[in-house]
């Protein structure tokens, strides 16, 4: 056992000596203030705080990591600090207005935030531990979350000495992130996730004013700070968001002169231009020309590099329509995109370290050539609607490419009837109360909590028309923006001259009536020109882009609101009449994955095939082991038991029989006789091969005994106590023992064996019912069981009464007398006496006496006399010729005959006139096991 | 009576040992049939009519195993477990578990859903219990009730014995394993309907093709479980306590998978025995990945070949004295 444990412990130390290899390598950082141009508009040169995290090997590739809106370089350093463990060269900054570094925010212009990124390029050139494409030309990639996601794709579109990017939730136009409009009177694209991105929007006022605020220095919100849950992790990462602090102001955030200044650190048209859309909830055409100009789509036809694009599900700012139209303009450039939608997004949750990996991969593989190819798949995270405790919630699905790129096939869409009749909906005067779909900035936490996610949404009645499908007969896997076509109406005597805005949303409706709204989405729309006569105007809405199983019986079901408490409504009130056009159905994406076909991995296959060949040579082995030469002595065949200088030693040094030797004749019921302790029932367990012998040796019919000797069939026991299953009935025991020794049925004599038991009908009952006598009968008729050659019996007659102990005497004696043989042990003296015709005396585990039960119960002609006068008896008995060895024992008097009869000795002392009470053959076993029975106890 | 129309024997119903005893007419019987049998024997030392190989036929051992009242109980647990399950969804309080999306939902879905709910809820526990009950019992039992000794000097060579005992126990952990998802397969069919089964990950599998999953996730939870097996084996040929070898395999499966919970400990959690037991949830999903059960299949058959050797290596050399 110690053993054992050593083993075990040296052993897991093992592992864990090992599993230290994978300690992460050193990053060493090292901090500067680099000066660039301030470009249009700006007096003085800006100063950026920049971190440079150098791997332990150098020179390497570099990757740009941007930050989020209202962070710092500090708020990506753990980013950073990955990638540079992957052994990047890694450069973070804090951008324009953020952090320590000098400047305003200008939204990603060309001219400033991305103009700087460009001169941290320059700077990486000139930098050692970088490696270079050509002059000036550093071996670089670019990557970064929302804002800095945005800033990856302006700078690969400006800068082609970018050799990779992975843009990270974030925006393609600006202007329909913040102000967008899903209904457009044609199609959409044949992506999965296409939206109308049609003009004059809908103001997604909540959104605008957390970004406009982050600005200011209120950081906390406008990104994600948990980790999204990945394929694999066993719970959702249940209210992850509440548990992440918000902050409330970066602390590495300078006092500036900016303070108390409404524009903030905004340069003043963006300033300038938030305040236009906020005031009035329409986004003029200078707005919308600014917002345009700092958005990715302005410079996506020049990305030719390979671009990893990575958008959460859980969005209602830069929702997946935003990388499907980034994806699509870049594949029309003719660059290779890779889109990856996981389960965050900004009411989400950051990349896992899952998706973060990949994104190493992806800089590993197209930036210096290590690894599998990653291709251009199309990965999207599906999140069960069920939910169980321990259970992955989340897998991934991967499709061999982004559907609906240029080149490549539009993607299919299922066609789901839904019916409803037309209804009027109402838009209250003030565009209050409004209904609710998401919480902007605390998205994360409900989408965190199982119980929340997709139910805290409210559509109010008057203000909302619904259309339902029939319960679905399968599971319906929404993979991206479904379309409906809707016909809208104004309601006579309310003309909107404004057009109708409104929202429509995509329900998940389960048996139960229970409402869920995935990804808390919403499309906003607005219907322009709407004729006062009540013409109906048909448009097409993308509904919002979201990966949702629907399942078996649960039907989905589109609402149309007017309002929504994220957006700004029009505050005049409005009716209109909302109808779905003459297909009546939804059309909704669905991208089949790739089936994988991945064959189980080589190596625990080739160690399952290992372990098998082992056990089998193993098994093999021990069976030509066990195939033993039988050990026959052909002088012996004959004999029924001879035991050689037997000896059993237990650990601890007790040797409970020491070389004993005896032989047993065919016909005898031989007596092992001795007190308790004396060996008998070991010598009898070696005998049946239950326990093997210290040395000497056992041979039954000349056949040496180990466990499991075939010769042992030959023998029926009885030792130490009956054995049968409780739960089973006398008779039912005797016939399966018979059964397991797989003998014919008719060599067993059942009937003979019961009728020695003698049990009555008691052998019906379970045996657990059966008194100690019982049993012990039960026992010996097992041993019975096909009239062994050799019985051995245990003391048989324990617990029997006396009648049942005459009856068993004869028993014993007429199965030796058919030639069979019978080996009894006994500690009771009168027993082996009346029972043996030869008996073996043990003592200490050692022989003592053997020999016929007369020759030494008579101890050969010597005879003992009980008198009244033993004096003159032996007086008497010497005077008599042949007479010796007479001694005087108390009242005894003692003599060896010498084959004068006992009656010619009695007349001797008859003569002599001593009175004789008593005479007979001397008991010399008597006296011999008295004594020992004396001394043990 | 007896078949030997020895009539004369009163029949009565002795309740007590006094009144047990032994005819003498049945003495002669005996010696007189003693006398007629022959006591031929072969070359090996054998009686007439016994050969190694046919000893403790596992038909036997299936009967002994099968007339105990455990087995009987154990059995009939099962069946009636999907039944209890069934009822206490339907009218259970209607509360958290009931949430729309919950577990409860998940389990209830389909038929193929509600077995796979059983297997997890039982996985854990039930499962290994069952096995390490079969294997655990099967020789320490024997050696309680003192009738190992008879087996072994009919004699069963020992190396037969575990093995057939091991077989019997494997076939009756195999019967529970099927059992119970069977039973809750018809449970689930009644009640839920033949529907897809619906993973957590809202992976969505055809009633046809989730019936083949189950197959496999028979199969893979039955290999898992050789571990269990064989550890319970090991301690049944260790002790004459069938409770000890039970409960100590039970504890070594309980202790496994607290140490699993320990996310600390990272990969070492690789080489727990039950850290790949729910491997075979894998299998609901159209795009099946075979790697984790892969795993799990080395672990348990590793685990299950080093203790099925110490057992074996014990039992060998083993001196029975119960």
């Amino acid at each position: 056992m110690a053993t054992a444990l050593l083993v075990a412990a040296v052993a897991a130390a093992g592992i864990v000596w090992l599993n230290r290899g994978d300690e992460p390598p050193p990053v060493q950082t090292h901090e500067a203030l680099l000066a660039l141009p301030g470009g249009p508009g700006e007096t003085a040169p800006v100063s950026l705080d920049t971190t440079l995290y150098l791997p332990e090997r150098t020179p390497a590739p570099a990757v740009l990591v941007a930050h989020g809106f209202g962070g710092s370089k500090l708020s990506v350093d753990a980013d950073a600090r990955e990638l540079a463990q992957r052994g990047f060269v890694v450069l973070t900054w804090s951008a324009r207005g953020f952090g320590r570094s000098g400047g305003r925010i200008a939204l990603n212009s060309t001219d400033h935030e991305v103009a700087d990124a460009r001169g941290l390029v320059d700077w990486l050139a000139k930098r050692p531990e970088v490696i270079l494409d050509g002059e000036n030309d550093p071996k670089v990639g670019v990557t970064g979350g929302s804002y800095g996601g945005a800033l990856s794709l302006l700078l690969a579109g400006t800068d082609k000495r970018v050799d990779a990017l992975a843009p990270v939730i974030t925006y393609n136009d600006l202007s329909q992130a913040l102000v967008p409009n899903s209904a457009t009177l044609g199609e959409v694209a044949g992506s999965p996730s296409a939206n109308a991105f049609a003009d004059d929007g809908v103001f997604k006022r909540s959104w605008a004013g957390i970004f406009f605020a982050s600005g200011m220095g209120a950081a906390g919100l406008a990104n994600p700070s948990a980790e999204a849950t990945e394929a694999g992790d066993e719970e959702p990462r249940d209210s992850g968001g509440a548990a992440a602090p918000v902050d409330v102001g970066r602390p590495d955030r300078l006092p500036t002169p900016d303070d108390g200044n409404p524009c903030g650190r905004f340069v003043e048209s963006v300033c300038r231009a938030y305040a236009q859309v906020a005031t009035t909830g329409r986004a003029d055409q200078a707005t919308i020309d600014l917002m345009r100009s700092v958005s990715p789509s302005s410079v996506t036809k020049n990305i030719t590099q390979p671009t990893m694009l990575v958008q959460g599900e859980q969005d209602t700012l830069f929702g997946l329509d935003q990388a499907d139209a980034t994806a699509r303009q870049i594949s029309a450039a003719g660059g290779e995109v890779k889109v990856v939608w996981y389960t965050g997004g900004h009411d989400g949750g950051k990349p896992g370290p899952g998706l973060r990996g990949e994104i190493a991969d992806w800089f590993d593989f197209h930036l210096r050539g290590l690894g599998d190819d990653p291709g251009t798949p199309f990965e999207y995270a599906v999140q069960g609607a069920l939910r169980a405790q321990g259970a992955p919630s989340v897998r991934t699905v991967t499709a061999s490419g982004y559907p609906g790129l240029t080149g490549g096939p539009a993607t299919e869409r299922r066609a789901v009837r839904v019916d409803g009749v037309a209804q009027t909906i109402v838009n209250p005067p003030g565009g209050n109360p409004a209904s609710i779909s998401s919480m902007p900035g605390l998205g994360s936490v409900i989408s965190g909590s199982a119980r929340l996610a997709g139910r805290v949404a409210i559509d109010l009645p008057g203000q909302s028309a619904r259309f339902a499908s029939p319960p679905l007969d399968q599971q319906l896997l929404i993979a991206g923006a479904s379309t409906v076509r809707l016909r809208v109406s104004t309601v006579p005597n309310l003309p909107a001259p404004d057009g109708a805005v409104l929202f429509a949303k995509l329900y998940d409706v389960g048996p139960d009536g229970v409402r869920t709204l995935p990804g808390s989405a919403v499309s906003a729309f607005r219907v322009p020109g709407l004729p006062t006569d009540g013409t109906p105007v048909e448009v097409t809405v993308a509904l919002p882009g979201i990966v949702r199983p629907i399942e078996t019986d649960h039907r989905i079901e589109l609402v149309v609101t007017t309002t929504d408490q994220a957006y700004a409504t029009p505050s005049q009130a409005a009716a209109y009449k909302v109808e779905l056009a003459s297909d009546t159905s939804v059309q909704v994406p669905v991208v089949a994955g790739a089936r994988s076909s991945s064959a189980p991995p080589a190596g625990p296959l080739i160690g399952i095939g290992i372990v098998l060949g082992i056990g089998l040579i193993a098994g093999i082995v021990g069976m030509i082991r066990r195939r033993r030469e039988d050990d026959v002595d052909a002088e012996l065949t004959e004999v029924p038991l001879v035991i050689e200088n037997l000896s059993k030693s237990y650990p601890g040094g007790l040797r409970a029989v020491d070389s004993l030797s005896f032989r047993v004749e065919r016909g005898q019921v031989l007596g092992l006789l001795g007190p308790n302790g004396a060996g008998k029932t070991t010598t009898l367990r070696m005998l049946t091969g239950l326990i093997s012998p210290s040395d000497g040796q056992i041979r039954v019919f000349g056949h040496k005994i180990h466990s499991g000797a075939p010769v042992l069939s030959r023998i029926g026991s009885f030792v130490e106590g009956a054995g049968f299953l409780p739960h089973l009935s006398g008779r039912a025991n005797l016939e399966l023992y018979w059964a397991a020794t797989g003998r014919p049925v008719e060599r067993a004599h059942f009937a003979e064996a019961l009728e020695i038991a003698g049990l009555g009908n008691a052998v019906e009952r379970k045996v657990r019912t059966y008194s100690q006598g019982m049993r012990q009968r039960l026992a010996i008729a097992q041993a019975m069981l096909g009239f062994p050659d050799l019985m051995v019996l245990d003391e048989p007659t324990n617990g029997l009464d006396p009648p049942q102990i005459h009856q068993m005497r004869d028993v014993l004696r007429r199965y030796a007398a058919t030639g069979r043989t019978v080996l009894v042990s006994s500690h009771l003296l009168a027993e082996v006496e009346q029972t043996c015709d030869h008996v073996v005396v043990m003592h200490r585990g050692k022989l003592v006496a053997a020999g016929s039960v007369d020759e030494i119960v008579a101890g050969g002609g010597e005879a003992t006399f009980r008198v009244d006068d033993p004096e003159s008896a032996a007086e008497a008995l010497r005077g008599v010729t042949g007479i010796n060895a007479v001694t005087v024992e108390g009242s005894l008097v003692h003599a060896d005959l010498d084959g004068l009869p006992r009656s010619a000795a009695l007349s001797v002392l008859v003569k002599a006139g001593v009175a004789v009470e008593q005479a007979g053959p001397r008991r010399r076993l008597e006296d011999v096991f008295l004594e020992l029975v004396g001394e043990g106890s | 009576m007896n078949e030997n129309g020895h009539k004369d024997v009163p029949v009565v119903i002795h309740t007590n040992v006094s009144t047990v005893h032994t005819d003498p007419a049945a003495i002669d019987e005996m010696a007189v049939a003693a006398g007629k049998e022959s006591t031929g024997f072969g070359p090996d030392g054998s009686v007439e009519g016994f050969r190694q190989g046919r000893t403790l036929p596992l038909r036997v051992e299936l009967v002994r195993q099968l007339r105990r009242r455990r087995t009987q109980f154990l059995l009939a647990f099962l069946v009636v477990l999907p039944f209890l399950l069934w009822a206490a969804f339907e009218f259970g309080s209607s509360d958290n578990a009931r949430r729309s999306g919950g577990f409860v939902d998940l389990a209830t879905a389909s038929a193929p859903n509600f077995v796979v709910f059983i297997l997890f809820a039982t996985g854990s526990f039930l499962l290994p219990m069952i096995v390490a009950l079969f294997f655990g019992d099967t020789i320490a039992s024997e050696a309680s009730w003192s009738s190992l000794k008879y087996l072994l000097s009919m004699p069963v060579p020992r190396q037969r014995l575990l093995r057939q005992k091991a077989i019997s126990s494997g076939l009756l952990s195999l019967l529970c394993l099927v059992l119970l998802p069977a039973v809750a397969l018809a449970v689930g069919i009644v009640f839920y309907g033949t529907g897809e089964a619906v993973s957590p990950t809202g992976d969505a599998v055809s009633f046809e093709d989730s019936m083949l999953a189950l197959v496999f996730s028979i199969a893979y939870i039955s290999v898992n479980l050789l571990w269990v097996a064989a550890l319970a084996l090991f301690l049944s040929v260790t002790t004459d306590a069938p409770l000890g070898a039970v409960g100590g395999t039970v504890l070594v499966s309980i202790l496994s998978q607290i140490l699993d919970q320990i996310t600390a400990l990272g990969d070492l959690r690789d080489y727990l025995p039950t850290h790949w037991s729910f491997a075979w949830s894998d299998l609901i999903a159209t795009d099946i990945d075979w790697s984790n059960m892969t795993k799990g299949a080395f672990s348990a058959v590793t685990y299950a070949a080093v203790f099925f050797f110490l057992a074996s290596r014990r039992f060998r050399t083993k001196d029975i004295t119960s």
